[in-house]
């Protein structure tokens, strides 16, 4: 069942005296149960997908086309009143550094509890026992001593860990994760993506936008993966099909720059030239200018149309069949 | 005890029990009552690196690595042990012996832009070292920085460039030709691809790699990412709370991992490939404090293999096979268990 379908989603900054696409146009949907790895590098505009759904942009931006449909709702639409009633509650959110997400000047066990208060209207005593569970159901040993914590008293982990139990405790029906482990350690990463997989998705069936530059970790936790480059997706698939068989340029390049176990030793595949700035994308393919495959029809107004390879399965590029 | 035998003359740095301590103030109370908090960032390492090599230092947070790669550097003092360059140990600071090492012994960090004067063109600081140790003639320090910044894959236009001008990458660079203008053998690199992307990572490491080859450099790469050591680096150093918990060649590490803590850390990488999501083993709860740490095996309280000594007794890093060397009790019967297969 689709949960989120994101339509045209286009959001400008200001920059250098005009206002510029940060994300030009994008097209996607998540389903209940299912994991969606959002990737790409710094700059690509990943982020900005996250924080135009949950309308938490800054002021120097601004949503200028889209639908984001999810339920009844169009979250790009709404009113404040039901937003705020949406988030946290149906939509949860986990950001890379959790001290964003946690006030530093009330006790760790306040917070859930007033988050559980507020959208689930339940009495100070059931609120305490639910924050029982749900700090020893993300891992926190002794979670009854921990509910008197402050945050700054956490390691980064631990304080993740709190984080996730507050993005969870509504039971949202979709988890939004702008790089939830990136802060982290490998071994805690590790546990942190797993709760996710486990208490979220298997166990509750709720839909997760997982927003990432770690390639490792699609590949661990997404069942689809889009591909940004420059404000746009450039692929979309099932995570064994765009890993296996990337149809996109930047996919195959991305993928080869990764020192894995079996890149042979020597020297990495790189991408000549950088991401261009915003003010200053290039007509058509937004890729065309680093990409070994490029020709004049790369420049074109249509090289860059979403075209579809199969259910589930499109790539931006009109030169997709010839490489 | 030394892991290496000393008699080694392709040695270029060697630790011997090097230790560093940290005194942490407390708050009123602890003054009050005269309680000292120490913390053993680094606790008695020993490391014999090779001319010409690539040396990694690989742990988690607050392993002690960072302060590690301060130590070898002499950027920060041991509070215990002894350090050796080219045999010889360094003099005090100040000194003539201090500043030749200064000069031989090089760092790149993590983040370029600390790293670099955000107020002093590109060209002007990688100057700076050259007049600073003296290289060459003055007349042809100019000429210099140019063939640095080529030497990096920069233009001579960026010498006229602020840091602020640069790319991620390319203030990357600009640090790697700080790092080279004194030409020095050994260049210590604190994590330093962590703040980039992907495809950037990728040129850093090639540059760095060919440095390594054509200018015989030795590097030491501290890092916390097990795909750049397996590409890029010949002989590993595994830390944990501190200490070295193993010590092997890249290649042999990565085949069959022996520590209970280097299995883990291995497990715990998402592997690039989405067809080989093996069930994905995590260690029970977080690393202990440094501050506290256990008794016995830094490890223990998570390890799925402890026994009862490893509570009461630390294991020393010893030498087993292959050039490797394990610091854990699993290792210490006269016929060794066989590392399991990673």
């Amino acid at each position: 069942m689709t949960l989120l379908r994101v339509t045209g989603l286009r959001t400008e900054f200001r920059a250098a005296g005009g206002w510029h696409p940060a994300v030009d146009g994008i097209d996607f949907v998540l389903r209940e149960g299912e994991i969606l790895g959002l990737v790409g590098e710094s700059g690509c505009g990943k982020s900005t997908v996250a924080n135009s759904l949950m309308r938490l942009l800054p002021g120097t931006a601004r949503i200028c086309g889209g639908t984001a449909q999810f339920g009844e709702d169009d979250l790009l639409a709404l009113d404040e009143a039901r937003l705020r009633t949406l988030r946290g509650r149906a939509i949860g959110m986990i950001f890379q550094d959790p001290m964003t997400a946690l006030d530093p000047v009330f006790r760790v066990g306040h917070q859930i509890e007033e988050t559980l208060k507020q959208h689930l209207g339940l009495a100070p005593d059931a609120a305490r026992t639910r924050a029982v569970d749900l700090l020893r159901s993300v891992g926190i040993p002794a979670p009854a001593e921990r509910l008197r914590a402050w945050p700054h008293q956490l390691s980064g982990g631990m304080r993740q860990r709190v984080a996730l139990a507050i993005a969870i405790c509504c039971n949202p029906r979709l988890l939004i994760a702008d790089e939830p482990t990136t802060a982290l350690d490998v071994t805690i990463q590790a546990q942190v993506l797993e709760l996710i997989r486990t208490l979220l998705v298997a166990e509750r069936g709720a839909g997760v936008l997982l927003i990432t530059h770690d390639l490792g970790v699609v590949a661990r936790v997404c069942d689809r993966v889009a591909v940004m480059y420059a404000g746009r997706i450039v692929e979309t698939g099932a995570v064994t099909d765009v890993f296996g068989a990337p149809r996109h340029p930047y996919t195959r390049a991305l993928l080869r720059a990764a020192p894995t176990a079996e890149a042979p030793r020597g020297h990495l595949p790189t991408i000549p030239g950088r991401v261009p700035g915003l003010a200053a994308r290039p007509p058509g393919c937004t890729f065309g200018p680093r990409c070994a495959h490029a020709k004049t029809i790369c420049a074109g107004p249509d090289a860059a149309a979403p075209i579809p390879l199969g259910p589930d399965r499109e790539v931006a590029c009109v030169r997709h069949a010839a490489i | 005890m030394s892991v290496m035998p000393r008699s080694d003359s392709d040695i270029i740095l060697r630790a011997d029990n090097l230790s560093r301590n940290f005194d942490v103030p407390g708050g009123l109370f602890d003054r009050l009552r005269g309680i000292r908090r120490i913390l053993k960032a680094v606790d008695g390492v020993d490391l014999a690196i090779r001319r010409g090599e690539i040396f990694a230092i690989v742990g988690e947070t607050g392993s002690g690595k960072s302060t590690l790669a301060r130590l070898l550097l002499r950027l920060l003092a041991p509070t215990g042990g002894t350090l050796e360059f080219t045999g010889e140990d360094a003099g005090p600071k100040g000194t003539a012996a201090d500043l030749r090492f200064r000069r031989r012994a090089q760092v790149v960090f993590q983040d370029p832009y600390s790293a670099l004067d955000p107020r002093m063109r590109v060209g002007a600081q990688i100057r700076e070292p050259l007049d600073i140790h003296r290289v060459g003639p003055r007349s042809g320090r100019d000429a210099l920085v140019l063939s640095l910044l080529d030497r990096v894959g920069l233009g001579p236009e960026q010498a006229d460039a602020y840091p602020a001008d640069l790319s991620g990458g390319q203030r990357q660079r600009v640090s790697i030709a700080l790092a080279l203008a004194p030409g020095p053998e050994i260049i210590v690199a604190d994590e330093p691809t962590s703040a980039l992307d992907l495809s950037v990572q990728a040129q850093v490491l090639n540059l760095l790699s060919d440095l390594q080859r054509d200018d015989d450099l030795t590097i030491v790469f501290i890092t916390h990412d097990l795909g750049v050591v397996r590409h890029f680096c010949d002989r590993v150093a595994v830390m944990y709370l501190g200490r070295i918990v193993e010590q092997a060649p890249t290649a042999t590490l990565f085949a069959s991992p022996g520590h209970p803590y280097t299995q883990a850390l291995f497990a715990a990488i998402p592997d690039h490939d989405p067809t080989r999501r093996a069930p994905w083993p995590v260690p029970i709860g977080d690393p202990p404090s440094p501050l506290s740490p256990p008794t016995g095996c830094a490890f223990h309280l998570r390890c799925p293999a402890a026994m009862a000594r490893c509570a009461t007794k630390a294991p020393a890093l010893r030498p087993v096979a292959d050039g490797r060397a394990v610091a854990c009790h699993l290792f210490d019967t006269p016929s060794p268990p066989s590392p399991a297969k990673g």
